[in-house]
């Protein structure tokens, strides 16, 4: 594999990563007002995301930071052309995260409650736009000749930015579920497990179809492949979450996501950003990637450097693994039942 | 406004928004772990109420941070992708491996930090603080180095074998070794300290001054609390102010060499002299930007001595520079689209000189306001003395944003002295073989301006609404001070209670649970 195989994957695993952690964050935060009848309920929702969440950004910051690093060129021509979309994620990222620090600031109910309902919102936006730009640089954008897009400020807001941000909402709100009857006992979690099971086969399908479209344009054996793979994921996720095991339904619905965007990379590659004028406009691999001695630099450093990343990721999940319970909002949090995973 | 001038605003307003939570993040940041080394060290009572106390002030500011600097990642693509396209081979690859190896870890380990109070082993715990402070750190190098290396390119050669040129990098070891990044990091580092210095200060005093007005006990731990924070907050801004002075020297000496421009338009140094004076005070007609029309008060021979380390030799002035620039760089913009409505037009290659001049010693001046106020609260506290005079505490409560707003005009000079160019020309290398990259043609093609002005609008006004309400919460917990709950340990999992032995027993209603409510979650 050349170098620039070799970082497209890496930029592949990066948005990958992002989506499958803060996806989670992403899906706990839009069920606040589904999930969250009480207050105490989402209070211990919220403490489920709370350590992790972060971290989980940091994905996407290092998502961005590759794609621009490894692949100047797909950076410039994507970013300005949904550059509408890429701001309102900024605002929803901004909003989030001052909320969820914030919210703490006072005991007051009326404040707590509405820097909750900034959490949804922020994060709603957030994972639509994200959705949206994925979508859109998988699926095509109106890109001329020099790179640049054609047709105004709205002329990205197509039918595949809508597919992506569909797709990257129900999988993470599902995900969210998932995660919330893995980390949590007591009533919110067979609530939060039936209603994962009523939603799996619907919030499947935008991301489905998003994986089959993507490899109908350019699709190969082995995404063929994946593809299969992340349409029967679906099925186990459902019979898992049936059964009552909820720890293989959450890797089941994981992989949903690994398979579908295995196939949905894999099948665009070498074409990072698909011109839906016309395919010579495509912005490729090849042309839009730094040179070789600055991947060559960065492989290095990554190869050092992400390994002692995931350890220590790893690691903050392994603190905070244990499940955790309802308690009435003003008491003593730190001395919670805790209950072994 | 055409989209370059709406893209030059908005790069402006969020950066500098961005760099007023920035150096608090670092400097306090640096300190609270201090206190809590000592805590855990000492297991004195004080100790652990300052590290909660500050540590959530730091908190606070933390997340503003943190949810701006996102902005600053996806903005060279947004607005300014001609710009990324040209320097990608060497910016973009810095920026990454500052969210590999500087952001994760400063992120993780301050979830760690937050919510590890109780759940982990003590001195996990504040390795773990630690960890997210080497973060912040090394995330400030890197940032730190990409800036430079824009004001000074080094590593790179110019790549014109695609038909366009491209900067290509070729020593990533000088990237990050670059003498300006070294010069700018140690400056913003110790500037940071004289932020959080100065909060210290500042807080502390008016808490003293309360305290003692109400008739409290100097007994208390609370009074130490204070008193601490106060000596030493005085200490770090008085010892970070000299190593301030010293950076920034070197920094100007580099400028000289680097960007003469610039620093000769920090002086409205209009003529080449020898030897040069140091202007003072400038007044008629800065703001005409016609260099001659200025005239200032001026102490003789001080800038050859700060540019040069002599009292003798000669100082590039403005119209001189102007006029090698344009031999160098051409009189006007290529004829070319990629310029803009700037095509064809002439290039002014002198800075906005009443915000080069005024922001340099804006700067200078709030740096040593800082410092001035540091050594008054020292005196006033000294021998546990505690101060009441209200212009004394009052006036260190103002002078708690000193720091701040020389911190911004120090990054406002910097940035809009090196226009027109947003990579400005290495003098190092031979003419033919600059890399280099004007303002005009680096904002994005085929964006409109609507666009970029809603960008900015939207951006403006969330930022505004966060400062005020940023700026309420921390005012309400620094008046609410320690004692609303942060006066019992949390108990530890490596033995919490040993600490206890402070100088006040356990009161009833500062039971952990508010504690860690307020604190995390």
């Amino acid at each position: 594999m050349d170098l620039q195989t070799l970082w497209f994957v890496a930029v592949a695993v990066l948005w990958t990563g992002f989506l499958l952690l803060e996806g989670f964050d992403f899906g706990v935060a839009a069920l606040l007002p589904v999930l969250g009848r009480k207050p105490a309920d989402r209070h211990l929702m919220l403490r489920t995301i709370g350590p992790l969440w972060d971290g989980n950004e940091v994905w996407l910051v290092t998502a961005v930071g590759a794609t621009f690093a490894a692949f100047p060129g797909w950076y410039a021509t994507w970013l300005p052309a949904m550059y509408l979309p890429f701001v309102l994620v900024l605002v929803g990222l901004i909003v989030r995260a001052v909320a969820f620090e914030w919210r703490h600031s006072s005991h007051d109910e009326r404040w707590d409650a509405t820097w909750t309902r900034v959490i949804t919102t922020g994060s709603l936006i957030a994972s639509a736009g994200l959705g949206a730009a994925l979508g859109a640089t998988t699926l095509g954008l109106p890109i001329g000749a020099d790179g640049v897009r054609v047709g105004g400020a709205f002329s990205g807001w197509s039918w595949p930015a809508l597919l992506g941000a569909v797709a990257v909402l129900a999988w993470s709100t599902v995900h969210g579920a998932v995660f919330l009857s893995l980390k949590t006992d007591g009533e919110l979690r067979h609530r939060a497990r039936a209603f994962a099971l009523r939603l799996v086969p619907v919030a499947a399908l935008p991301v489905l179809a998003w994986a089959a479209l993507v490899w109908l344009r350019s699709g190969t054996v082995v995404t063929a492949v994946t593809l299969l793979v992340a349409a029967g994921a679906v099925v186990v996720t459902w019979a898992r979450l049936a059964a009552g095991r909820e720890g293989q339904a959450f890797t089941a619905w994981a992989m949903v996501l690994l398979a579908s965007m295995a196939t949905v990379f894999g099948s665009a590659f070498p074409v990072v950003l698909p011109s839906t004028i016309d395919p010579a406009f495509d912005v490729l691999v090849s042309t839009a990637s730094v040179s070789d001695y600055t991947l060559t630099v960065m492989t290095w450093v990554a190869a050092f450097g992400l390994p002692v990343v995931l350890g220590y990721q790893a690691w903050t999940y392994w603190v905070f693994r244990q499940r955790l319970v309802a308690e009435p909002v003003h008491e003593e949090p730190a001395d919670e039942e805790e209950v072994p995973a | 406004m055409d989209v370059l001038e709406i893209a030059r605003w908005q790069f402006g307003i969020t950066t500098v928004y961005h760099f007023l939570m920035v150096p608090l993040t670092i400097g306090l940041g640096l300190l609270v772990a201090v206190m809590h080394t000592m805590w855990v060290r000492t297991g004195k009572a004080e100790w652990l109420r300052m590290t909660r106390f500050w540590g959530r002030i730091y908190l606070i500011n933390f997340v503003l941070g943190v949810a701006t600097g996102l902005v600053q990642e996806f903005q060279f693509g947004l607005a300014w992708s001609s710009y990324s396209r040209f320097v990608g081979d060497v910016f973009g690859s810095v920026l990454a491996l500052e969210a590999l190896l500087a952001f994760f870890l400063e992120s993780t380990f301050l979830g760690l930090w937050i919510f590890g109070w109780g759940r982990i082993p003590k001195k996990l715990h504040l390795a773990s603080l630690w960890a997210a402070v080497v973060g912040s750190v090394i995330s400030a190098y890197f940032i730190i180095a990409a800036n430079s290396w824009m004001q000074h390119p080094v590593g790179v050669v110019l790549d014109t074998s695609s038909g366009e040129p491209r900067a290509r990098q070729v020593d990533f070891l000088a990237v990050l070794t670059n003498n300006t990044a070294l010069a700018a990091f140690s400056h913003a580092i110790v500037a940071s300290l004289m932020v959080a210095g100065g909060l210290l200060v500042g807080i502390g005093l008016w808490h003293l001054r309360k305290r003692a007005l109400a008739g409290r006990s100097t007994e208390e731990v609370d009074h130490q609390v204070w008193r601490r924070s106060v000596r030493v907050g005085g200490y770090v801004s008085l010892a970070a102010f000299a190593l301030v002075a010293l950076t920034g020297d070197w920094q100007g000496k580099l400028m000289y060499q680097q960007q003469p421009l610039k620093m000769s338009s920090a002086e409205a140094l209009c003529e080449t002299e020898a030897p040069a004076s140091f202007s003072i005070f400038a007044f008629n007609k800065l703001g005409s930007n016609e260099c001659d029309d200025v005239h200032s008060f001026t102490v003789p021979y001080i800038l050859s001595f700060l540019a040069h380390s002599d009292f003798s030799s000669p100082v590039p002035g403005v119209n001189d520079l102007q006029e090698q620039y344009a031999e160098a760089y051409g009189a006007t913009y290529p004829d070319d689209p990629s310029f803009g409505d700037k095509a064809g037009e002439p290039i002014d290659y002198t800075p906005v000189l009443a915000v080069t001049y005024w922001g340099f010693r804006l700067m200078i001046g709030m740096g040593a306001v800082s410092a001035g106020v540091a050594a008054y609260a020292l005196w006033a506290t000294r021998r546990g003395r505690v101060p009441t005079s209200t212009v004394g505490v009052y006036g260190s409560l103002l002078a708690v944003g000193a720091p701040f707003v020389g911190n911004a005009a120090g990054w406002i000079f910097t940035e809009m002295g090196r226009q027109p160019f947003v990579v400005y020309p290495n003098p190092d290398v031979p003419r033919a073989d600059q890399v280099y990259f004007f303002t005009a043609q680096a904002v994005s093609p085929g964006i409109s301006a609507a666009e970029v002005w809603t960008s900015l609008i939207s951006l403006g006004v969330l930022y505004g609404v966060l400062a005020v309400i940023e700026f309420g919460l921390i005012v309400r917990f620094a008046r609410a001070g320690v004692t609303e709950g942060d006066t019992t340990p949390t108990p530890g999992i490596g033995g919490g209670s040993s600490h206890r032995d402070g100088d006040e027993p356990p009161r009833a209603d500062d039971d952990a649970s508010d504690d860690v409510l307020q604190f995390a979650y």
